[in-house]
């Protein structure tokens, strides 16, 4: 079973405690966007086969949103971290280059 | 190709059945074909095999990663039904459906194809409203559907419990043509035909680039070297996303597994198919006597082709309240495949960004009863450049929203 470690209240917490939310970091595009940009913020997604960026809740636990970076491949996860963030952190960044040396943020 | 038949068995039984052929071959790649289809799963079969039936093209190879028919096509719960609400879906849906009733005798392979009905039952007010609402669509539609009583129900079901405690059944939507096949040897089948019109089946052959010249593609970089083509269809389910990063573009997927599971087998008590959606889940009984058993998809993306437990545990509690005849059974087996899963819930068959490349992915958790239908419509397309059933499932739907918006309509099973 998938355990996340939620950042926002330190409890390690099974999956049956967490809502997902998909992709993290998506940028959210507003009014005078092109069509273009909508339909990549709406729908287009990375979907990796390997590292992943994305969202949960901590639904059952402290009920807030935090984010994890998880390998789609093994289920390894490299690290959670706060929502409040534009970006993944470099200390996430280091964690997963860590164990996934070849791996780049722009893959 | 020897037919297959009654008198070809006694034939065979004769002389210890040392003449049997092998139904498909496995060639060594040629330098180029005029069609490349990734994915030798029900959907990339179906299409090589309209291809060459209906277009007439057979210089044609399906690469596949693994082995035939191993990925979604072996991994589902077999349904067969065509009930939906738009009328985009319930057309390719119904062909499908259609071509599943002669499919055994048109590839002269027995594919098991069994009209023994599906109900889907109404467990809250809103899907008794909503499944009445589907019944009068698919009756515009020409697909034959009707909304049944609970006590109809439970005579096509008697070992359904009506009074749950939870949802007791206050109707169902019945599909008397739906059903099941033997969703290995649709693979099976289609994989012989296409041997037969010449066409190369390459079997553990994994397709690691794709090689463009001017915005077109001009062949698949594979595992056994480069494979020339100037035709491309990707059908590969799951891993759509990462044959599309290959291309060079983006899609409106996400990657997520779906379980399923079977009981012990024990002796007919169910010769319908029943799902049960408000609760998630549904259920057959195979010609073994296994119960077959399908919950919902789990929620994150995942590529590993096994989910987590508590899905099942979720399905099963379902069905128990439903059936509790199986609360004493014995699980047999589990196991997930990864199902491409998209905004609407409807497939892509569709044209990219790439000349030449062609995409068909996003069945999610119910293509296996959508193979003959998706491989006549994405063969048109592949062959015309338009097909009638394909063209709402379109990449470009969602941009200019056109959803075809089945997530509510179909609810979560597939």
């Amino acid at each position: 079973m998938l355990i996340l470690e939620c950042p926002c209240c330190g409890v390690m917490a099974d999956e049956t405690e967490l809502a997902p939310g998909g992709e993290a970091h998506l940028k959210r595009y507003g009014p005078g966007s092109s069509d273009e940009e909508f339909e990549g913020y709406l729908f287009h997604r990375v979907n990796p086969k390997g590292v992943h960026f994305e969202r949960w809740r901590h639904a059952n636990g402290c009920g807030k949103w935090f984010l994890a970076a998880r390998c789609t491949n093994t289920l390894e996860v490299f690290a959670t971290y706060s929502a409040q963030t534009p970006e993944p952190p470099q200390h996430v960044i280091d964690a997963i280059a860590a164990r996934r040396p070849n791996w780049s943020i722009e893959a | 190709m020897r037919r297959y038949s009654a008198f070809a068995i006694a034939r065979e039984a004769a002389r210890y059945h040392q003449g049997w052929e092998r139904a498909w071959a496995s060639p060594e790649p040629k330098k180029s074909y005029d069609a490349i289809i990734v994915g030798a799963g029900g959907h990339g079969l179906a299409t090589a095999f309209y291809l060459g039936k209906n277009f007439g093209i057979t210089n044609v190879a399906v690469i596949e990663k693994g082995w035939l028919g191993g990925g979604n096509t072996g991994r589902n719960t077999t349904i067969i039904r065509s009930n939906y609400l738009q009328d985009a879906s319930a057309a390719i849906y119904e062909k499908a459906r259609g071509l599943y009733e002669t499919m055994s005798q048109d590839l002269n392979y027995n594919v098991m194809f069994s009209p023994r009905g599906v109900i889907m039952l109404a467990q809250t007010h809103h899907e008794v409203r909503g499944y009445q609402r589907t019944a009068h669509a698919n009756a515009l539609q020409g697909v034959k559907t009707e909304f049944i009583s609970p006590a109809r129900v439970k005579e096509i079901v008697p070992i359904i419990n009506l009074d749950g405690p939870r949802y007791p059944v206050l109707g169902g939507l019945w599909q008397a043509r739906g059903g099941t096949a033997r969703h290995d040897a649709v693979a099976w089948g289609y994989a012989r035909a296409c041997s037969d019109m010449g066409m190369d089946i390459i079997q553990k052959t994994e397709v690691t680039g794709v090689r463009k010249e001017n915005g077109a593609v001009v062949g698949v970089e594979t595992s056994r070297g480069f494979i020339g083509t100037k035709k491309l269809g990707i059908v590969v389910a799951g891993h759509s996303g990462v044959l599309a990063d290959m291309a060079g573009f983006r899609l409106p997927i996400e990657s997520v597994a779906l379980q399923a599971l079977v009981s012990e087998p024990i002796k007919p008590c169910m010769d319908c198919v029943v799902m049960a959606n408000t609760v998630h889940g549904y259920m057959s009984q195979s010609d073994k006597g296994e119960m077959v058993i399908g919950g919902g998809a789990d929620g994150y993306n995942n590529y590993t082709q096994r989910g987590s437990f508590h899905h099942i545990e979720e399905t099963v509690r379902a069905l128990v309240e439903t059936f509790p005849m199986i609360s004493r059974l014995k699980q047999l087996r589990q196991w997930g495949g990864i199902v491409d899963m998209t905004g609407d819930r409807s497939p892509i068959l569709s044209k990219t960004p790439v000349e030449g490349v062609f995409i068909n992915c996003g069945w999610g958790t119910g293509g296996f009863k959508a193979i003959p239908g998706s491989g006549w419509g994405f063969a048109e397309l592949m062959a015309r450049g338009y097909s009638p059933l394909t063209a709402e499932f379109g990449l470009n739907r969602f941009k200019e929203g056109r959803f075809i918006d089945e997530s509510v309509a179909a609810g979560v099973a597939h």
